[in-house]
């Protein structure tokens, strides 16, 4: 199967750090899953390495979540295939910062 | 003529304040970093155009900033200083391991006293070298000491810190187990003091392999033993480049001396109206005379009857004033963090410092009188001074 066009929206101070505008798209080879939207992901732009998972850990940072076709998809295995309509490239993959997160 | 540039970190993003000499016209740059802890940000000695930047968020983590033009642009240099293939900045540079082959990682104290793992936050506070524009040191929460020799491309932690063995008897200020201060002797490149809150004072002789505790003389309430080895929460320490041996400290409570390179300490807080605060600086060419801001305690961060103060000793400690003029002496409730203070090096002194009211304040003659040179930034984090011929 070849690669998808994946779609991707990044939080503000992602865009600013990986200087895009807009939704990111990538080609992800199958299958399409978390772990394999950040490998691209960080591939394409290194600056983003750490700030969405831990650089040796690769655990999602506390105040990140990942959703997609309106389901929360934060805690499913880094591993698990991704909707059809992500990997089809038909709705986004979201990478949300938490409400709690940040300053006042 | 000279000119000054003042490099201020706070909790939204950093701005660079510029004048000439006469320090009283001033030009403001930022934010830089909009919407981002900037923690510290300070410049080579050797190269004053290479500034280094702590860039920081609950969200995102850690990133390390690196401008070569002197703040007008910047980049995140890891894995080389060139871009990717892509043409997109690189980003190895926020990557702080521990050496846990070196020094397993331990626990530390927690807040309710019992132990804790140990994980990397953020870094605190940047130490450029004093010989090498590539050569940066930085200290973190958890409390650890980094260097970096190329540019900050690459981090590697000094172990023997953390190694020295006392680790589960650290525990954290209200800021976080942070270590925040760190000072490099200019006459003796093998020997760095660095501070932390809450485990104390540590030298290294040889270049960082080896540490130990310098806390003699420092006593704690809130510690079993108030003259435990570590475990003081020391909030800053200064030194005086022309006499490294000499060291200011302004402890949780108590403002000390040591004149022995931290061998031991002497209270000097004389007739300060309260002996907490958190910064301590050095006059540039007057070697006894030091500035700290009283405040009123730690339970209640913010000056005594809402009079914003510097008080200054001349005498080394013991016997201080009160530098107020240009100052509010009503209805001021702000905080001068730990890495907020800082002086020039112009035949007139300047002193600087930044509060969480989003104050920065100048004193272009070694404190007599004050000027804000801006009142409206976000909490001001951190405030270094660079003097530029």
């Amino acid at each position: 199967m070849s690669a998808a066009p994946i779609r991707i929206e990044l939080p503000f101070h992602l865009r600013n750090l990986a200087q895009v505008s807009g939704e990111v798209c990538l080609e992800v080879s199958p299958p399409v899953t978390i772990s394999s939207i950040l490998d691209a992901l960080e591939s394409r732009y290194p600056v983003l390495r750490g700030t969405i998972r831990d650089h040796d850990t690769q655990q999602r940072r506390a105040f990140l979540r990942f959703f997609a076709c309106q389901e929360d998809l934060s805690h499913q295995s880094p591993d698990a295939p991704l909707p059809d309509e992500v990997a089809s490239g038909k709705e986004p993959f979201l990478i949300i910062g938490a409400i709690a997160g940040g300053i006042d | 003529m000279s000119k000054v540039r003042v490099l201020v970190g706070t909790r939204k993003g950093a701005f660079i304040l510029s004048a000439d000499g006469k320090r009283d016209k001033w030009d403001v740059s930022g934010p830089f970093f909009a919407g981002w802890e900037v923690y510290h940000m300070k410049g080579s000695p050797v190269n004053p155009d290479r500034i280094y930047v702590s860039q920081t968020s609950g969200w995102f983590g850690q990133i390390i900033q690196v401008s070569d033009d002197g703040g007008k642009t910047w980049t995140a240099p890891g894995g080389g200083m060139q871009k990717s293939p892509q043409g997109f900045p690189m980003g190895e540079s926020n990557r702080f391991v521990y050496d846990t082959a070196a020094a397993p990682l331990t626990t530390h104290q927690w807040y309710d006293g019992t132990q804790h793992p140990w994980e990397f936050k953020r870094v605190w506070h940047i130490e450029p070298s004093l010989t090498d524009a590539e050569g940066v040191y930085a200290g973190v929460e958890d409390a650890a000491i980094f260097h970096s020799k190329d540019g900050a491309h690459s981090w590697r932690e000094l172990p023997g810190l953390r190694g020295h063995g006392t680790g589960p008897k650290w525990q954290p200020g209200a800021g976080g187990m942070c270590l925040h201060t760190i000072v490099l002797d200019p006459k003796d490149p093998n020997r760095i003091y660095i501070a932390i809150s809450a485990a104390g004072a540590f030298r290294t002789d040889d270049g960082g392999k080896t540490w130990k505790p310098i806390n003699k003389g420092l006593r704690s309430q809130f510690l079993p033993d108030q003259d435990s080895e570590v475990g003081h929460c020391v909030h800053h320490i200064a030194m005086s480049p022309s006499r490294p041996g000499v060291l200011f400290m302004q402890k949780h409570w108590d403002v000390l001396r040591s004149d022995n390179a931290g061998d031991n300490w002497r209270e000097v807080s004389g007739n300060l109206p309260t002996d907490f605060g958190f910064v301590i600086d050095v006059h540039s060419h007057e070697p006894e005379t030091i500035y700290v801001v009283p405040i009123k305690s730690d339970s209640e961060h913010f000056p005594l009857e809402g009079k914003l103060q510097v008080w200054r000793s001349k005498s080394g400690g013991n016997e201080w004033e009160a530098m107020t003029n240009g100052l509010p002496q009503k209805d001021c409730y702000v905080n001068v963090l730990r890495d907020a203070m800082s002086v020039d090096k112009l035949d007139d002194c300047g002193i600087y410092f930044g509060t969480t009211g989003g104050q920065v304040y100048c004193s272009p003659n070694g404190g007599d009188t004050w000027r804000p040179i801006v009142h409206d930034l976000p909490p001001v984090l951190s405030v270094e001074v660079q003097t530029l011929a």
